[in-house]
């Protein structure tokens, strides 16, 4: 009951005028960013992040923001799926599939309004899977000690580098590379610079809101102008028909829509699978299950709802081991654990104690963002389709200066810009040669306290590595690991999506 | 052929790194660990995880064109000097000429680029700088 109580103080906090405005806004702009293709929630919420953050909102409010985004995004990602078989952004993949082929039956509005309200119940049962797990996870995490901490950020690298990526060994050296970035700078510890060639802009080191956006959203410009895909949005005169659906349609799908948030749910909790993976283990489950008659991949509603419950659950569920834990499990919410540390919060257990107000007001604001998610994608879903017909001639170059906006708002220095740009290139030449940019981001981001929570446990123990290993929690977290990054390559062939072990545009944008 | 040189450079990044790394001057203050073990172990596992990649390389990706290689080489150039001149000649100026450009050769007429480039720096200043009061660069004419 303590947790009810908790959540009804977060309605407090969340329903004040400006929060609201800030939810129904991030729901809005989440939802456009879904549904352009090229924009998908990882760098949508990266190029939102500096302007959060410079234009100066408190912790709440910034969150309620983007994580409001970071769902509308999930909704939006459909749009496109549906009515161009485009992919809006990488979870939205899996709707592709019967999505399209409803929409070319002239079901377009039906499979709209049905994979809307998927989304709706994915997200919204998640949220409370959120409400609830999250304060459990948290009374676990209270038992971590340094060398526990120090062995969950292990774990959170090898099922990231595991499951979640191709080439488990671009997987480690991307980590590898994004905790060599962590390290230039000032020795926290010790007041030593190390790898800054003393150069007086590396001594703070390198800002990790400067390697995100350069990293996700510049890099997204390059590919752009590499296929200089022009025309992309070109009007296949799209037929929305009906956006109500028939009650039996709902009725039958609602099953597939139950069982696609528990797993998507699950897919989200645990590290390093993220939404893309959520909406994928739905969709393959319930065409296991229920497709007896073939006619899933030609336009089966229950083929749009599962994948939609799923990635949308997922969503909700990659949010309980970023905000009671600290490590993030997908790139978005990598992506908020930037913003949380560039606002000076530290998730994790602490946060849960001394922040109650900034939790519970960002969960109960998600509900909120979900009703008015569910408003605005079932009777307005026709206002955002006109958004995607803007073509990305005139789309990505604002997206380019909107980035160089985010990053000098923070600093105001040339050196900033230059290190962003650098790293779009970098990331352009990754995405190439099919390096997952995730781990870098949480190399980046997490690399100093990991550092930090090593040498704190070797302090303790006066330098002797053997009691990194002396707990069964630790035990159990590094055996985790292993096996986590292990058993992909044993048996991933088996439960591996088969369609993401093909390049999908460079990887596109990582959920 | 290309994740071999990728290996070999990740090779080469991760020499760099620890060599940086013991060069690194240590304090006074010192816990038992240093400020060296970590970037050691970094290193490491860079090391590694490159060996494996020049060993088992992927499939080659389709590297563009020369053409495309050197459009992307232009944008960066334009984006360089974009950061370069925007406390010279201020946020509109600089936006409206580098969006223009990236409007252009992604495939707008020259025209329509331009009015592109002037309406997304005017958009933005106006919403950023007018409506939500973030400080933008001031060139000689204020804006």
């Amino acid at each position: 009951m303590d947790t009810l109580a908790s959540l009804a103080d977060g309605f407090a906090v969340a329903l004040t005028w400006q929060n609201l405005f800030l939810a129904l806004i991030g729901c809005f702009l989440g939802t456009i960013i879904g549904a352009l293709p090229g924009l998908g929630p990882s760098n949508g919420v990266a190029i939102l992040i500096p302007l959060a953050f410079t234009l100066g909102l408190p912790a709440t409010p910034a969150l309620i923001l983007l994580t409001s985004v970071y769902y509308g995004a999930m909704y939006g990602g459909r749009i496109s799926s549906i009515l161009l078989n485009i992919p809006g952004d990488e979870p939205a993949l899996m709707t592709t599939l019967d999505g399209y082929p409803m929409a070319r039956a002239g079901k377009a509005g039906e499979a709209l309004a049905i994979s809307g309200l998927a989304s709706f119940v994915g997200a919204f049962f998640a949220t409370w899977g959120l409400v609830f797990l999250a304060p459990q996870l948290v009374k676990v995490a209270l038992l971590f000690g340094p060398a526990e901490y120090f062995a969950l950020f292990v774990l959170a690298f090898a099922t990231l580098g595991g499951i979640a990526s191709r080439n488990q060994a671009k997987a480690a050296l991307a980590a590898a590379l994004g905790l060599g970035i962590a390290t230039i700078g000032v020795d926290g510890q010790t007041g030593v610079p190390r790898f800054s060639f003393g150069e007086v802009h590396l001594y703070d080191g390198i800002d990790f809101l400067v390697a995100i956006v350069g990293l996700f959203a510049l890099s997204e410009v390059f590919i752009f102008l590499e296929h200089r895909a022009g025309g992309a949005a070109d009007d296949k005169a799209v037929k929305i028909g009906r956006i109500v659906p028939p009650w039996k349609t709902v009725r039958q799908t609602l099953p597939a829509m139950g069982r696609s948030t528990i797993l998507g749910f699950i897919a989200g909790v645990l590290p390093g699978a993220g939404a893309s993976l959520g909406s994928f283990i739905s969709y393959t489950f319930e065409k296991r299950l229920s497709d007896r008659n073939g006619t899933f991949g030609k336009g089966d509603p229950r083929g749009v709802a599962a994948p939609e419950a799923g990635n949308n659950a997922a969503a909700g569920g990659a949010l309980v081991p970023m905000l009671a834990l600290g490590v993030p499990g997908s790139g978005t919410t990598a992506v908020l654990l930037a913003m949380l540390l560039a606002l000076n919060i530290t998730p994790g257990p602490l946060l849960f104690q001394q922040n109650p107000d900034v939790v519970w007001g960002l969960i109960a604001a998600l509900f909120i963002g979900n009703l008015m998610l569910l408003v605005m994608n079932l009777p307005m879903v026709s206002l955002f389709v006109r958004v995607l017909l803007v073509p990305t001639r005139y789309l990505m170059p604002a997206v380019a200066m909107i980035s160089f906006v985010g990053i000098y708002g923070i600093s105001g220095s040339t050196f900033d810009l230059m290190v962003m740009i650098a790293f779009g290139v970098i990331g352009w030449v990754l995405r190439k040669l099919d390096v997952p940019l995730v781990p870098i981001i949480l190399g980046v981001l997490l690399g100093d306290q990991m550092e930090k929570n090593l040498r704190r446990a070797m302090t303790i123990h006066d330098g002797d590595w053997t009691m990194l290993f002396n707990s069964w929690l630790s035990i159990g977290l590094w055996t985790f690991a292993i096996l986590g990054f292990v058993l992909p390559l044993i048996v991933g062939r088996y439960f591996r999506p088969k369609i993401a072990d093909e390049p999908i545009a460079e990887g596109a944008d990582p959920d | 052929m290309s994740d071999r040189i990728f290996g070999v450079f990740g090779l080469l990044l991760a020499a760099f790194y620890i060599w940086q790394a013991t060069r690194i001057e240590l304090s006074f203050i010192s816990d038992p660990f240093g400020p060296k073990v970590f970037p050691y172990m970094i290193g490491i596992v860079l090391a590694v995880a490159s060996a494996i990649v020049v060993l088992k390389p992927d499939t080659e990706p389709e590297w563009p064109a020369f053409p495309r290689l050197f459009e992307i080489g232009m944008a960066v150039a334009v984006m360089v000097a974009y950061a370069f001149f925007l406390k010279e000649y201020g946020f509109v100026a600089c936006t409206a000429i580098a969006a223009a450009y990236l409007s252009w050769r992604l495939g707008a007429a020259p025209l329509s680029a331009v009015i592109a480039g002037v309406l997304i720096a005017i958009g933005i200043y106006v919403i950023f700088h007018l409506v939500l009061g973030l400080s933008l660069a001031r060139g000689p004419w204020g804006f």
